[in-house]
């Protein structure tokens, strides 16, 4: 762990800042109890941050609307958030839009989606379905039961996800249409916070859902759901949290951001080892962060899933990437994927402006700054915008060519 | 005359609701529907069609009440409260205080402040009632501890009570701590030596 001693002040950039001389900053971090806040609880609890002369406080909070509003009302300096959080925020749409920029993506993966043990059932009824099969044709799978289920004239099966601007509205609908399902037609999309999802699904309430870490696990161990897609199976670069700051206090704090994101880079790299996941299951679990068994939060932190309730098991090696592969790196075509997903869903109007303003969302010139990493770091675009669930390939130079290239939604 | 506004107040803590309600009541407002569960809050939406909803902060259905403004029709478009920000102090204020709530977009800044004001006001109050219930309990526990404390030091060291209480405030004193973490360690101590 030499690299944990190692202190800012030989980089480049900052040369002449003594992590200890300017004295202690405050940064006030809200975040939501997921096992993707890891990389800020292990930036805190291994004494990271304030080696770098940062007095990081986490603040845990209870819906994503707080974590929006505390941050534009500065109860926070910077937060754990969904990526498309920032991305919405700057093209002014959603509840209380005020600017936020990313300068660190907390990782990749993590999420996943789970159907009700009996929704699979009839899939696996209808379409044969051994319980090996890859998401796509779970996809395809579901389809087939909704077809079924139209002529039978029933009601339209009900999907929870967390919020209209997260990943997983965007992984969820990309999903469906993917296996031929319009998420605003076939089915019916509802908001439901992660810690109710499992007792949704049990009472009936919902059919299934998007969400991250460990709630899929958690379903399937109370055996109630069924789980027939991962993150990584829908697209393997797309970001899932980010840290968002106000525009106004990143200016203001121009040394501080530029520390707290070497801290982080620190602490995701930390969250990485495979060696260090055991210890970060049992710092996760205490009840003031993510308040899960540690037992559980290992096996998420390993990959190793029950998938099915009659013990199924699946290995995800990358279920989720903390750091590596240039992961913490808020990448500007990552900004404008998300912004293609807002225009073919309807949340958003395309013009080359809204483009631009959602690009800007993500800043990869100050992690790449403070990192003193090269201005074109990190894997070619070319294979960030690779390897999706319908192998289509995202071109942001042509946003209305791209959507075209999909078959739904229909009246685009 | 202006037609009254009709005021929602979504919150699961029924006792904090009604004072709100009532301070809403007392403030002329007669249109006050107080709402403690999410299940078939769409229906009641509808029904209540409600001009201002307020909402405790803390409730993790933040997320799912705004879903669910955006879904439903007849509240055409509430938006929250933060969206004019020519009053930031009194909408950081509300934060703080635990507040947040939507107004039907086009109603009038100077009839909805009110009712915010009053909201936060309100929210206040039950919070300080409560720590002030939770301070009175903690008083009570110690003073318990303390009893038992001294009880064990008059029958293990033939003291008077007045005696035994000294002996401990004195020990609080010279291990400059509180009185009733002293107490709590004869307590344990007695426990554990079977006394």
């Amino acid at each position: 762990m030499s690299f944990i001693h190692k202190s800012i002040g030989e980089g480049g950039d900052n040369a002449g800042v003594k992590a200890h001389g300017a004295g202690t900053r405050l940064v006030r971090a809200g975040f939501i109890p997921l096992l993707d806040s890891a990389v800020l609880i292990a930036a805190a609890e291994l004494g990271l941050a304030e080696r770098e002369g940062i007095q990081l406080d986490l603040i845990r909070d209870v819906s994503w609307a707080n974590i929006r509003d505390r941050l534009a009302f500065r109860q926070f300096d910077v937060a754990h958030m969904l990526a498309p959080m920032p991305v919405a925020s700057m093209l002014s749409i959603g509840t209380n839009p005020s600017p936020v920029l990313a300068p660190f993506s907390l990782g990749r993966g993590g999420n996943a989606i789970t159907l009700s043990v009996k929704l699979y059932r009839q899939m696996q009824a209808a379409a044969n379905l051994a319980g090996t099969e890859d998401a796509l044709t779970n996809a395809v799978a579901l389809r087939g039961v909704i077809d079924a289920g139209r002529s039978r004239n029933e009601p339209p099966l009900v999907l929870g996800m967390t919020y209209p601007y997260s990943s997983h509205n965007y992984e969820l609908r990309y999903w469906l249409a993917a296996g031929g399902i319009d998420p605003d037609r076939d089915v019916k999309l509802v908001v439901v916070p992660p810690p109710m999802t499992s007792d949704a699904l049990a009472a009936g309430e919902i059919d299934g859902f998007c969400v991250g870490a460990p709630w899929n696990m958690i379903a399937v161990e109370r055996g109630v759901g069924r789980i027939v897609a991962v993150k990584g199976d829908i697209w393997p670069s797309s970001p899932e949290k980010i840290i968002g700051v106000r525009p106004e206090w990143a200016s203001a704090n121009t040394d501080t951001l530029s520390r707290l994101v070497v801290v982080l880079d620190r602490a995701a790299e930390w969250c990485h080892l495979q060696s260090n996941r055991r210890e970060l299951a049992k710092m996760l679990s205490v009840p003031r962060y993510v308040d899960t068994p540690a037992d559980l939060l290992h096996r998420v932190l390993l990959g190793q899933f029950t998938i099915d309730p009659i013990g199924t098991e699946r290995m995800v090696p990358e279920y989720f990437s903390f750091h590596g592969g240039d992961a913490n790196c808020p990448r500007t075509e990552l900004a404008q994927w998300i912004y293609s997903q807002m225009v073919r869903w309807g949340q958003v109007a395309h013009s080359p402006e809204n483009l631009e303003r959602a690009a800007a969302a993500f800043r990869p010139d100050i992690y790449r700054t403070a990192l003193g990493l090269p201005a074109n770091a990190g894997p070619a675009a070319a294979q960030v915008a690779d390897r999706f669930i319908d192998g289509v390939t995202f071109d942001p130079s042509d946003i209305p060519a791209y959507l075209r290239s999909f078959s739904l939604p229909i009246n685009k | 005359m202006q037609r009254p506004l009709s005021i929602m107040v979504f919150d699961e803590n029924r006792i904090r609701a009604s004072i709100i309600e009532e301070g809403l009541r007392e403030a002329g407002h007669d249109h006050v529907s107080l709402i403690h569960e999410i299940d078939g809050l769409a229906r009641q939406i509808e029904r209540i069609q409600p001009d201002v909803i307020v909402i405790d902060i803390e409730t993790p259905n933040r997320d799912m009440l705004e879903h669910l403004f955006q879904l439903t029709r007849i509240v055409r478009k509430p938006i929250a409260m933060f969206v004019d920000r020519s009053d930031s102090s009194s909408i950081e204020a509300a934060v703080e205080a635990g507040v947040s709530a939507y107004v039907v977009d086009g109603l009038r800044k100077e009839r909805v402040k009110p009712i915010l004001d009053m909201a936060v006001s309100r929210f206040r109050a039950f919070s300080r009632l409560q720590q002030e219930l939770a301070d009175a309990k903690t008083a009570l526990q110690e003073r318990k501890v303390v009893e038992r404390a001294k009880g064990i030091l008059m029958k293990s060291r033939q003291l008077t009570e007045e005696e035994a209480y000294v002996l401990l405030r004195q020990s609080a004193m010279n291990e400059k701590k509180k009185l009733s973490d002293i107490a709590q360690s004869v307590v344990l101590a007695a426990n554990l030596l079977g006394g």
